[in-house]
């Protein structure tokens, strides 16, 4: 695609330049109608490979770009940009609400409100969750983390087995959302669905959990409602993030 | 039966948002816009009133489309405002006189000065309950029918309107009525905080013409039926922010209070039908009104500088990219490394009230790291509330339990755990950090009998995240000694 291409020779510009480029600069060098360097600067910037000082308008290589290997979402802006939406997830839902990121191969928890029945609970804003064995950690394993080679047991339906888990894996790619029953604690279960920011790269999951009979309906299966809750605020989330809808 | 919504306006000083609020008090969508911010001189802050209206308009019908509800599912439409704000128009073409001049101006400083000693001002200051400060909006009009030739006149023959930002989008929304709520009439020094109405004697202290004067209404009520943004749609509460967000606290009985976390922070009290004169340098005001009854009233902590700390430390040193990011940078270190900020950019609030204090940074060595700082930028907006706090107990005789918070700044741990440990009673976020706009939904929805009462409203109120507090006492009083002595740093600055 040549709009790939040419992004990529306006990023290699500014990386070997000695500081700032103009938007004049940049076409001239590259040979560039202006109006088309300004639209891939204007879109690198939004994504933060590009930032364009506030003075003289000269644009070079944006923070995000030097952190390109290490996460790119800083996880106390995921927490704040997602608040919002989960308060009304666990208002709706009637249980806590967590948000999670990947953290050497487990689920970092970057966000928890408590279940809204003003029952001591505490907060666990920090906690590792085992990746394998919980919603959050396989709506993020389904959509690119990185599978564990241990798979450690928790309880009978915890998954174990690789070939279990890339199947389970392909089925939440299918529906859109993960779900945990009785896999990580008995009586306990999780519905989550990813996180998504611009060109639809997942960044986190949000989900709730409680007690598998207040999750699941009489088959044992998450009740439609409380899926369709999760995936409407994990939707809200990514909106706010820029991911396009969908 | 299709879902009605009650929608709120939350018109702040850096941006203006509509938020779609469902029956539970639960945020349905939200649609937001910043405004520009004019800064002419040091120390002046104007915003364009035109734009803000401009952007009500267009973000009225936007939250209802991110919501997928028509304008009949609404059954009302409340307010809650940036408070002191002044706003001055004509009244035949509604343009707006000049910029609006922001509460955080200090233009009318040595106005305010002379005034201060004036004869007169006591009573004034008796009549409203507050000091005579730049912070208030009569001294802004006072010094824009000075410097504006021809105003005064005009004012006093009824051809140009003074309003707080509510009454100039009450105007706009309605075409044309002239009505402020009582909580931001509180807040202008011409109000006598009993009558509940302009107070002619101040009025006459300053020299303002009673015919630009919006008539005072009671918080939650009826208002109007909007004409623009919202048409045909009630308007069904005015609020002043802070005020609404106690009220979405559901702070309804005395001795209920909240911080909200924001641009600065305001911890409010509800003193009930009671009002309390605080000798510890708060302010007395009015917490809310509803229709037919008794006006509640609340003392209030007001500190001006916290969340505008962080976005200073953005923006300014730009050692963090965004906001939230302050956390990211305080975690790489594990204490303050013996360094203390205290941001009197404009002088102190709460409980100091002085003008002539500017910020410092203190316990500079060559050991400290922009962590230590980003440490040191969050705790002040920690023992700021302690300050508040203490001055608040030694008023009102009673001891805070509970710190009830809300505002962008509780989406950061590391401060509420740090708020919980110097104030050593537990802080407690409700399930809605957007208090301020729910507050002024629950008014309006309230007025138009949307929620059938209070009691339906406390329902609603849910913890959504508990700290406790875990430093140890002889930390907490060692600290508190170093933010003391470093907020003394402060004081005689600016030199008269």
């Amino acid at each position: 695609m040549q709009s790939i291409e040419r992004a990529a020779a306006v990023l290699r510009l500014l990386a070997g330049g000695t500081g700032r480029l103009s938007l004049a600069q940049i076409s001239r060098s590259l040979d560039l109608a202006k109006g088309t360097v300004h639209g891939i600067l204007q879109t690198l910037r939004k994504v933060g490979f590009v930032e364009q000082d506030r003075a003289s308008g000269h644009y070079q290589l944006g923070a995000a770009m030097l952190r390109l290997g290490t996460g790119y979402l800083d996880v106390n802006e995921l927490r704040s940009r997602s608040i919002n939406w989960a308060d009304p997830l666990a208002a709706r839902s009637g249980e806590a609400v967590r948000i999670g990121t990947v953290l050497d191969g487990q689920v970092l928890v970057v966000h928890h409100v408590f279940r809204p029945d003003d029952t001591f609970q505490t907060l666990d804003v920090g906690s590792l969750l085992p990746i394998h064995a919980t919603a959050l950690g396989k709506a993020l394993l389904a959509y690119g983390a990185s599978v564990p080679n241990r798979l450690d047991r928790f309880t009978s339906r915890t998954l174990v087995n690789h070939r279990d888990l890339a199947g389970a894996l392909r089925d939440v790619r299918e529906a859109g959302w993960s779900a945990d029953i009785e896999e990580h604690t008995p009586g306990e279960a999780s519905i989550a669905a990813p996180i998504r920011a611009y060109g639809g790269l997942v960044v986190g999951a949000i989900g709730i959990s409680g007690h598998v009979e207040r999750i699941c309906d009489s088959r044992y299966r998450p009740r439609p409602p409380l899926v369709a809750n999760v995936r409407d605020a994990a939707r809200a989330v990514s909106r706010d993030l820029g991911a396009a809808r969908r | 039966m299709t879902e009605r919504y009650v929608v709120a306006i939350d018109q702040g000083t850096t941006s203006t948002r509509c938020i779609v609020f469902d029956r539970r008090g639960q945020l349905v969508s939200l649609a937001q816009q910043e405004h520009k911010q004019y800064y002419p001189r040091p120390g002046w802050v104007e915003h364009d009133a035109a734009e803000i209206w401009r952007n009500v308009e267009r973000l009225g019908p936007e939250a209802l489309r991110r919501a997928g509800a028509t304008i009949d599912q609404v059954a009302a439409v409340g307010i809650a405002n940036q408070r002191e704000t002044t706003v001055l128009w004509d009244r035949v073409t509604g343009n707006p006189i000049g910029h609006a001049v922001v509460w955080q101006d200090t233009r009318t400083d040595t106005m305010v000065g002379a005034l201060d000693d004036a004869p007169g001002a006591d009573g004034v200051r008796h009549r409203s309950a507050l000091p005579l400060a730049t912070y208030f909006s009569g001294p802004r009009v006072r010094w824009m029918l000075d410097h504006h030739p021809g105003l005064r006149e005009r004012a006093e023959r009824g051809e140009v309107l003074f309003g707080t930002m509510e009454t100039w989008l009450i105007w706009k929304l309605t075409g044309g009525l002239h009505v402020t709520d009582v909580t931001n009439a509180s807040r202008t020094l011409l109000l006598d905080v009993h009558t509940l109405d302009w107070s002619p004697e101040s009025l006459e202290f300053f020299g303002i013409p009673r015919a630009m004067l919006p008539e005072v209404r009671p918080s939650i009520g009826v208002f109007g039926t909007a004409t623009a943004a919202f048409p045909g749609v009630r308007i069904g509460a005015a609020l002043g922010d802070q005020q609404a967000a106690l009220f979405g606290q559901t702070c309804f009985a005395p001795g209920e209070a909240k911080c909200t976390y924001g641009t600065g922070s305001f911890l409010l009290l509800n003193t009930g039908a009671e009002l309390v004169r605080s000798t510890h340098g708060l302010l007395s005001t009015v917490a809310y009104q509803i229709k037919g009854e008794p006006a509640a009233y609340a003392l209030e902590g007001s500190i001006a500088i916290t969340g505008s700390l962080v976005q200073w430390f953005r923006d300014q040193l730009e050692l963090i990219a965004s906001a939230p990011e302050i956390e990211t940078l305080a975690r790489t270190v594990t204490d303050n490394g013996g360094c203390y900020i205290v941001p009197a950019f404009s002088g102190l609030y709460a409980p100091y009230w002085r003008s002539e204090a500017r910020g410092v940074i203190v316990g500079l060595t060559s050991y400290i790291t922009k962590g230590h700082l980003a440490r040191a930028v969050l705790e002040a907006s920690a023992w700021q509330t302690r300050e508040v706090v203490d001055a608040m107990n030694a008023d009102s005789g009673l001891a805070l339990s509970t710190l009830r918070v809300d505002g962008g700044m509780t989406a950061d741990n590391l401060l509420m755990q740090f708020i919980a440990d110097v104030l050593d009673v537990p802080v407690v976020r409700p399930l809605a950090a957007e208090t301020v706009s729910l507050g002024a939904a629950y008014g309006a929805g309230l007025a138009v009998g949307y929620w059938p009462d209070l009691e339906g409203l406390r329902r609603n109120w849910h913890r959504a995240a508990q700290w406790l507090p875990k430093m140890e006492t002889q930390k907490r009083e060692t600290e508190y000694g170093n933010w003391q002595r470093a907020v003394s740093r402060t004081f005689d600055w600016i030199q008269a």
